[in-house]
């Protein structure tokens, strides 16, 4: 009995590091985004989408998961590039308020214009054969290979982008743009330059995520918007602006909202009937992120890692 | 004094009868009420019910903006969560509607609490609760500013829209019917045209209780913390209660037009609660022009109308209004009223 509430445990924490790496992919583009160019893009999810779609467009074209891969994030940066030129530029002097409207301008249009060209049904993406087979876990449980790939993705995404902040020439600009905007650009630095190269960047991780789950889920409209406000949580508790924060807070709503949806009708069933306690328990679940990031709050109005001030 | 006294039997915003009736934005705002007034009442007599319930449906998208315009416009609190109440005064009305159709209790613990059909003690518990809700929200959001409030208002709205989807009691996910439309004392609710008065009045009344407001001591110091909140502190006025005072009564106008609104539609589910039921409420606001008395109602009707005309004609009509939108936001700062009623001019 002890044993197999072990697994259950090791199997659900591998889940819930899994859906917090994916949300460190959203989050880590959101906050540098908000960090470097003041900017909140609600159309972030709007990314994920898009490098889903292009990726499962791609796959199912030419047989390859690895090209529609590439092609999706391609795509992802392409879009983010594209809109920062056309849209967000315009944005970044604007209040807040201003942001919120045009990116979530830019959410219809994205979802609308997708579901013009695509359909409204789910497109069909899977993962490659290589990675659909299984893993014996300590204990003896079956673990899904891809799913620890997508673990395995997000640390090393997290770790080069550490490296490419902390140790480049890129990395050093982008750090010196989240201290002091206009003293980088008095030294020099093509500012505007800058700052769509780090959108882009920001969208063709939000496109990597959103392939990589595409193939765990289904690929359609819509599928980034649950993602991307989990992802503000995520960067909200961790401190806007700040990598660490980011990283930290999205393993933490990634654990606490996976176990909580797994263990909490059982913790219920100890009071009460096991009809009403899957009821209350999965009611309370949905909400256990956003009580986490109500008591955070109520602590430190900034966030655990506040990056400024 | 005697000024202020003679505004409460005026329009909304308006003096009693004086030159201010006639100038450009005067005319403009009588205009709005007129068309709002005037063309469902051609059609109730006309026969046309369809065109009632749309101006009923403007009329409560316009009070719920007029809620929310008073924690945008005048509280400069970017609330990204308006949802929460109007779709908290929906599921009032429906979980109401719904214990009185089955004559059972609400809650039996602590206290015996029975449904009502009754739209007077509906609208009660609706201010009453979406206050609270908005009391306890607020406390904690309004601690923080700028994107941190956007993003919490906005998490909070998420956190009641996932409890009402898993919440199997009233449909979760599926939502709820309200059988027969809650009623009032010697008039027939369920009459298009005078539940399209009831509507009217009550936007008439939310817009009011806005003016009065902005026009007493409160408001002015609702706008300073606004502007800058330093300086209302050193007039010895702290910023934070004034500002969870305004949004909890922003709150309770947005619930009450949810509540009416579930009785319009006959039909409650979490899409009320939604996050992109938000973001229509900001958008009408920003569309009539943010802070105006009027902007909600001007945001309104041009939003209804989009969505009826462009709906009628394709399918993929929020693209076109994604790109409406785009355009208003970048190159038309001061939405309808802005453009109708010349600028915002402070006397």
């Amino acid at each position: 009995m002890h044993d197999v509430t072990a697994t259950l445990f090791l199997e659900q924490l591998l889940n819930g590091l899994q859906l917090g790496t994916m949300l460190f992919l959203m989050a880590s583009g959101l906050t540098l985004v908000f960090g470097v160019m003041g900017l909140i893009n609600l159309a972030h999810g709007s990314f994920y989408m898009v490098g889903a779609y292009a990726t499962a467009s791609v796959t199912a074209a030419t047989g390859s998961f690895l090209v529609g891969l590439s092609a999706g994030i391609v795509a992802a940066a392409a879009v983010g590039a594209l809109v920062e030129l056309l849209v967000i530029r315009r944005l970044y002097h604007r209040p807040h308020l201003d942001q919120v409207l045009a990116t979530f301008a830019l959410i219809l249009v994205f979802s609308e214009g997708t579901r013009w060209l695509f359909g409204s049904s789910p497109l069909w993406l899977s993962p490659p054969e290589m990675l659909t087979g299984f893993v014996t876990l300590p204990g003896g449980a079956r673990y899904p290979l891809y799913r620890l790939v997508i673990i395995a993705v997000g640390v090393l995404v997290a770790i080069g982008l550490y490296l490419l902040i902390s140790r480049t020439r890129l990395g050093m600009r982008i750090r010196a743009g989240e201290s002091d905007r206009e003293m980088i650009g008095a030294l020099g630095v093509n500012i505007a330059r800058l700052y769509t190269l780090i959108f882009a960047m920001g969208a063709a991780l939000a496109g990597l995520a959103g392939a990589m789950v595409g193939a765990l889920q289904s690929v359609q409209v819509g599928m980034g918007e649950p993602v991307l406000i989990l992802a503000f949580v995520v960067i909200v508790i961790g401190g806007i602006g700040s990598i660490k924060g980011a990283l930290f807070g999205a393993i933490l709503v990634g654990v606490v909202d996976t176990m909580g949806r797994v263990f909490l009708p059982g913790f219920f069933r100890n009071f009460m009937s096991p009809a009403e306690a899957a009821g209350v328990g999965s009611a309370v679940a949905a909400m256990l992120v956003y009580i986490l990031m109500a008591l955070i709050l109520a602590f430190k109005p900034k966030g655990l890692f506040a990056a400024h001030g | 004094m005697d000024k202020l006294k003679s505004e409460t039997t005026a329009l909304p915003g308006l003096p009693a009868l004086s030159s201010e009736w006639f100038d450009r934005k005067g005319l403009v705002q009588i205009g709005l009420l007129a068309l709002l007034f005037l063309a469902p009442l051609a059609a109730h007599l006309l026969g046309h019910i369809y065109y009632v319930n749309l101006a009923s449906r403007i009329t409560l998208i316009a009070m719920a903006a007029v809620g929310l315009n008073l924690a945008i416009g005048y509280g400069g609190m970017v609330s990204f969560g308006h949802a929460a109440y109007f779709g908290l005064g929906g599921y009032i009305a429906g979980i109401s509607a719904y214990h009185a159709f089955d004559f059972s209790p609400v809650m039996s613990w602590p206290m015996a609490i029975p449904g009502s059909d009754s739209m007077l003690v509906i609208w009660l518990a609706a201010a009453l609760l979406c206050g609270l809700l908005a009391l306890a929200i607020g406390a904690i959001s309004l601690r923080t500013t700028g994107v941190y409030f956007i993003m919490i208002t906005l998490a909070f709205a998420q956190m009641m829209y996932y409890f009402a989807n898993s919440w199997p009691t009233y449909g979760g996910e599926d939502g709820l019917p309200i059988y027969v439309r809650n009623t009032l004392p010697l008039v027939d609710t369920g009459q298009p045209w005078t539940f399209f008065l009831i509507a009217f009045s009550g936007l008439l009344l939310a817009m009011a209780i806005t003016s009065r407001m902005m026009k007493s001591r409160f408001g002015a110091a609702l706008t300073m913390a606004r502007l800058n909140d330093t300086r209302l502190a050193t007039a010895g006025i702290s910023p934070y209660p004034i500002r969870l005072v305004a949004f909890v009564i922003s709150a309770m106008i947005t619930g009450l037009a949810g509540a009416l609104y579930a009785d319009l539609n006959g039909f409650i589910s979490p899409t009320m609660l939604s996050w992109h039921m938000s973001g229509e409420l900001m958008v009408i606001v920003i569309l009539g022009g943010v802070g105006r008395l009027y902007g909600p109602l001007a945001g309104a009707i041009l939003f209804v109308m989009m969505e009826t005309l462009l709906g009628g004609m394709t399918e993929y009509w929020k693209l076109f209004l994604g790109l409406v939108l785009l355009l208003v936001v970048l190159f038309a700062k001061h939405g309808v009223m802005g453009w109708l009623a010349g600028r915002e001019r402070h006397v």
